[in-house]
């Protein structure tokens, strides 16, 4: 999947990106192409979803992108009794002051990672869905502004684990991304094995950008161009979604601009001021295979329902 | 034996299969064997059911037990297996055969195939505009199925059908193209020689009780007359057939032998007129009495009934004209005379008594004629459910039942006046007809079939006796439907009294007519006539095919620059990097088209080395040109294109 780019004279500045990026390899090994999915969509300004068993390193790659992007970061364990205000926040009485103070939960923070988020409750999921959708919460009556940069990085364990809610078709919709992380090649783990444990190396990264050149680079994103024949390219994709009779509906439009933006993002990861087909098509088994339900078992759209859409498709 | 996977047919394509089997193989329903009919039916529900619960379908020797048996049933129906009706009733039984037999497109191409050549053999058996509209649609179905067939799971229903309909629409120029310039053959063009023309009702050339009033029951056009001078009064339009001049006691026959040329004096101003005659597989043509001129091709024997060589098979029209008023063979030779003067020997007594008085009483031909005018107005019922009559039919109908149709009327009559000694013969033919307001043509049905009567009086000639005015004026006067009682079996069609039903029979007729007149009736002649009216007279059929040739050439030209002209303007960086993509095919490299160029580079990296930078530099200067920022400059593209081309 890597198809690093030889289109030399495009190369844009020095990329500080490109450290972000081997540096968080040093630390999650041989998922370069992960990695750089998850920076992709928060540089495109999504949300993310990691789905894969426990201990593949889901919250050591959520841990390290918070670190590199210099972002402040919180964490919130789901569990089947977590509620709405444990994320939220709540207002105590101060007996002193005899006002209501509100203490702000974990969700006001830069990058909040929502681990094994399938094992809470539906109630407490939306609580926190609702603050990635609007960028704000309303608690008590009183809605206060999340943070800007805001991103969600969500983990979850296989929906047909025990005690989990799978999150429904509307909620998954609000993450851009969704990335399986999967085991790693034995040359990685070997290396693993021999280094020990890598979260803890991860609170040793610094921040390679200041969270107040996010935003810049967000917009250098969004700027990236896409050419008429490559939204034609995005269409047709979208388009053959809805005529393929392998899947229970097509992608929506949002889903469109999803993809289009992350493939915007995976161009200027590759110093690329144009999309190309290329972008679409590596970003495309992440955006959409959680949006897709396949007529036959039902369940999310495989790789190979990714790879024969793609192949259906003629490139404008 | 298996089908490979690409072959295998469409599970949802069976559906419209079924549909174009039906939409071909049904109007053939109203004219084969039921039990023909009723065995497809079977075949094909057979087959809805196994792909409706998806099961098996039947294996090998069932169907070939299936193929012996329908061969086997039509050989019993028709004693061959070819010629129109066997050949199309095989065609239909193995179209339904082989929907069970739907494995994969290759069977799927033998059904829609076979659908389209079905399409044609309708046209064997009817021309009219129903079944042109339904081939039409059966066409569209056929073409959409063809489409569905070749079409993936992307295409829609919807969109198949939209696309055949436009496929259909642009075939029409060449359909006409086709129609008007092909050399046409005189004869019939869907008509086959065998069996293609039993059937047919019309008039016979024998006239026996009963034989008019039952074909009067038929509401079929007979003919059309559209007049080019004023049309005439009601009560003369004698439309003249067969004349009956032997009796044998039941039977009218004409006479067979050849007398002289007809003598004719005209007393009116010719009248004329065109006639369309449908078949009716007899010589004769229903000209209006007296026919004064005549075509090529046409003759009028002794008893003025006008002929042709062949039978009328198909629909044919001819320019004629008619003195209404007129005197005929004032000299008929005494040959003719005495024939119409026979009468058998012993049958009915009392009618040759009756006429024998007349005569004895010294009264003139004129008087006798009168009187048995007269006679007739009396007491007879005009009927067309006569009762049946014995051998001396003639006493019985005069003397006890009293009650006939035309045939009747004019056969006792002529009997009458042969027994009194005057020269008479039954005239067969149609009388009156119905102008329809519309497209002023007269349209003359078998119901207006009838039967009149002929005598010769000395000096005067033939002179027309239509006993059935004296019985009842109202049917030469108006027609049929107002001289018979309410309640005879006429057909409902002719029987219409409410005006709007009238009306719209006559828009529908008006509209066959000119389908008959204008599309079935565009003949060599009429080919020849527009032709020269486009200035090119004299036209055989090779100068035919090549004008043909070159105006389906022309059209085919036109199209072809409207589809480049309506092509998308193709992106000269395209075109560029198509030109990069033909260099690599001839090495073995194709691009699939789901394919990226960078993917495509990496794997001319991998298979050819050598190539591998040059294609990459085609590669990046046409990325950056397609998909970069306003960069319209392709100096970079061609280049690269150029090198890599070395």
């Amino acid at each position: 999947m890597m198809l690093k780019s030889k289109l030399s004279a495009l190369a844009g500045p020095p990329q500080p990106f490109d450290q972000i990026l081997s540096e968080a390899g040093q630390i999650i090994l041989g998922k370069h192409t992960e990695i750089r999915l998850a920076v992709a969509c928060l540089l495109a300004g999504g949300h993310l979803l990691i789905e894969d068993l426990p201990g593949m390193g889901k919250t050591t790659l959520a841990h390290a992108l918070a670190r590199l992007l210099g972002l402040q970061f919180s964490r919130i364990q789901f569990t089947s009794d977590l509620l709405p205000a444990d994320i939220t926040g709540v207002s105590i009485f101060e007996r002193d002051k005899s006002e209501f103070r509100f203490l702000p939960g974990p969700v006001f923070a830069q990058l909040v990672l929502a681990d094994e988020i399938n094992r809470a409750t539906p109630k407490t999921q939306s609580a926190l869905l609702e603050a990635m959708e609007e960028g704000q919460v309303t608690a008590e009556g009183q809605t206060r502004p999340l943070p800007q940069p805001f991103f969600v990085i969500a983990t979850q364990n296989p929906a047909h684990q025990i005690g989990t809610f799978p999150l429904p078709e509307s909620q998954l919709d609000r993450f851009l991304m969704r990335i399986e992380l999967g085991y790693p090649d034995p040359s990685a783990e070997r290396a693993l094995l021999a280094a020990g444990g890598q979260r803890n190396r991860a609170d040793t990264l610094s921040s390679r950008i200041s969270p107040t050149e996010l935003p810049a680079v967000q917009q250098a994103v969004a700027q990236v161009h896409a050419a008429p024949p490559l939204i034609d390219y995005v269409q047709a994709l979208v388009d053959a979604t809805r005529h393929d009779p392998a899947f229970q509906h097509g992608l929506s439009p949002r889903a469109g601009l999803a993809l289009l933006s992350a493939a915007r993002a995976w161009a200027w990861l590759d110093g690329r001021k144009m999309v190309i087909p290329d972008d679409v098509q590596a970003v495309l088994p992440a955006v959409a295979r959680h949006r897709l339900r396949t007529t036959q078992t039902g369940g999310h759209a495989q790789m190979e329902d990714i790879t024969r859409l793609i192949r259906s498709v003629a490139i404008p | 034996m298996s089908t490979r996977a690409d072959q295998a047919l469409e599970r949802q394509a069976s559906p419209w299969l079924f549909a174009s089997a039906v939409a071909t193989a049904a109007p053939h329903v109203s004219h084969q064997a039921y039990w023909l009919s009723a065995l497809s039916l079977l075949l094909l529900l057979w087959a809805v059911r196994l792909w409706w619960k998806d099961e098996r379908l039947p294996g090998r020797w069932l169907l070939i037990l299936l193929v012996v048996a329908g061969c086997a049933g039509i050989l019993i129906e028709f004693r061959t297996l070819f010629g129109r009706d066997a050949g199309v009733a095989m065609l239909v039984v193995f179209m339904a055969m082989k929907l069970l037999e739907l494995k994969s497109r290759r069977d799927a191409m033998v059904v829609v195939v076979l659908g389209y050549f079905l399409l044609l053999t309708h046209y064997l058996y009817s021309q009219s505009i129903p079944t042109g509209i339904w081939l039409l649609f059966a066409l569209w179905l056929l073409t959409t199925t063809l489409i569905r067939l070749h079409g993936g799971p992307s295409n829609t229903g919807g969109a198949s059908l939209r696309y055949a309909a436009r496929l259909c629409l642009q075939a029409i120029p060449f359909m006409l193209v086709l129609y008007l310039l092909f050399p046409r053959i005189s004869g019939p063009l869907w008509g086959l020689p065998s069996d293609a023309h039993a059937g047919m009702t019309g008039l016979s050339d024998s006239m026996s009780p009963g034989s008019i009033s039952r074909l009067a029951q038929s509401a079929d056009i007979a003919f059309r007359a559209r007049f080019i001078d004023a049309p005439p009064a009601k009560h003369k339009l004698y439309w003249r057939g067969p004349v009956l001049e032997n009796f044998d006691g039941t039977t009218w026959r004409p006479h067979t032998g050849q007398g002289a040329a007809a003598a004719l004096d005209r007393m009116s101003p010719p009248v004329r007129y065109e006639l369309t005659l449908e078949a009716h597989n007899q010589r004769w043509i229903l000209a209006l009495d007296a026919p004064v001129s005549l075509p090529e091709g046409i003759f009028l024997n002794a008893a003025l009934a006008a002929t042709q060589r062949q039978p009328v098979t198909e629909r044919q029209r001819f320019a004629l004209a008619a003195s209404l008023d007129y005197r005929f063979n004032a000299d008929e030779d005494p040959q003719t005379l005495q024939r119409n003067l026979s009468i058998p020997a012993q049958a009915n007594p009392k009618t040759r008594a009756l006429a024998l008085g007349w005569r004895q009483t010294g009264l003139r031909p004129e008087e006798i004629i009168r009187k048995a005018q007269d006679l007739f107005a009396a007491e007879f019922t005009y009927t067309l459910q006569p009762p049946l009559l014995g051998p001396n039919g003639i006493d019985e109908f005069l003397f006890v039942t009293r009650r006939g149709f035309c045939e009747h009327y004019a056969g006792a009559f002529v009997f009458l006046m042969r027994a009194a000694g005057i020269p008479a013969r039954v005239v067969t033919g149609y009388q009156g007809g119905e102008l329809n307001p519309l497209d002023g043509h007269l349209v003359v049905r078998q119901s207006d079939a009838h039967a009149w009567a002929e005598v010769w009086l000395e000096g005067r000639g033939w002179l027309r006796v239509d006993p059935t005015a004296s019985v009842s004026p109202a049917r030469i006067e108006t027609g049929i439907v107002d001289a018979l009682a309410f309640g005879e079996p006429l057909p409902a069609l002719v029987q219409l009294r409410a005006d709007w039903l009238r009306n719209l029979r006559y828009r529908w007729e008006a509209v066959n007519n000119a389908w008959n007149q204008h599309i079935l009736g565009y003949d060599p002649q009429r080919q020849r006539e527009l032709l020269s009216r486009l200035g090119l007279p004299d036209t055989d059929w090779r100068s035919l095919a090549t004008l043909m040739g070159i105006v389906c050439g022309i059209l085919l030209a036109a199209t072809t620059a409207w589809t480049l002209y309506q092509r998308p303007r193709i992106d000269p960086a395209l075109r560029l990097w198509h030109k990069a993509l033909r260099q690599l095919a001839r090495r073995q490299v194709h691009c699939a088209p789901w394919e990226t160029p960078m993917a495509l580079a990496q794997r001319v990296r991998e298979q050819h080395p050598e190539l591998g930078e040059a294609f990459q530099n085609v590669v990046d200067a046409y990325l950056r040109v397609r998909y970069g920022d306003a960069n319209d400059n392709l100096t970079p593209l061609r280049d690269a294109v150029a090198r890599f081309e070395q």
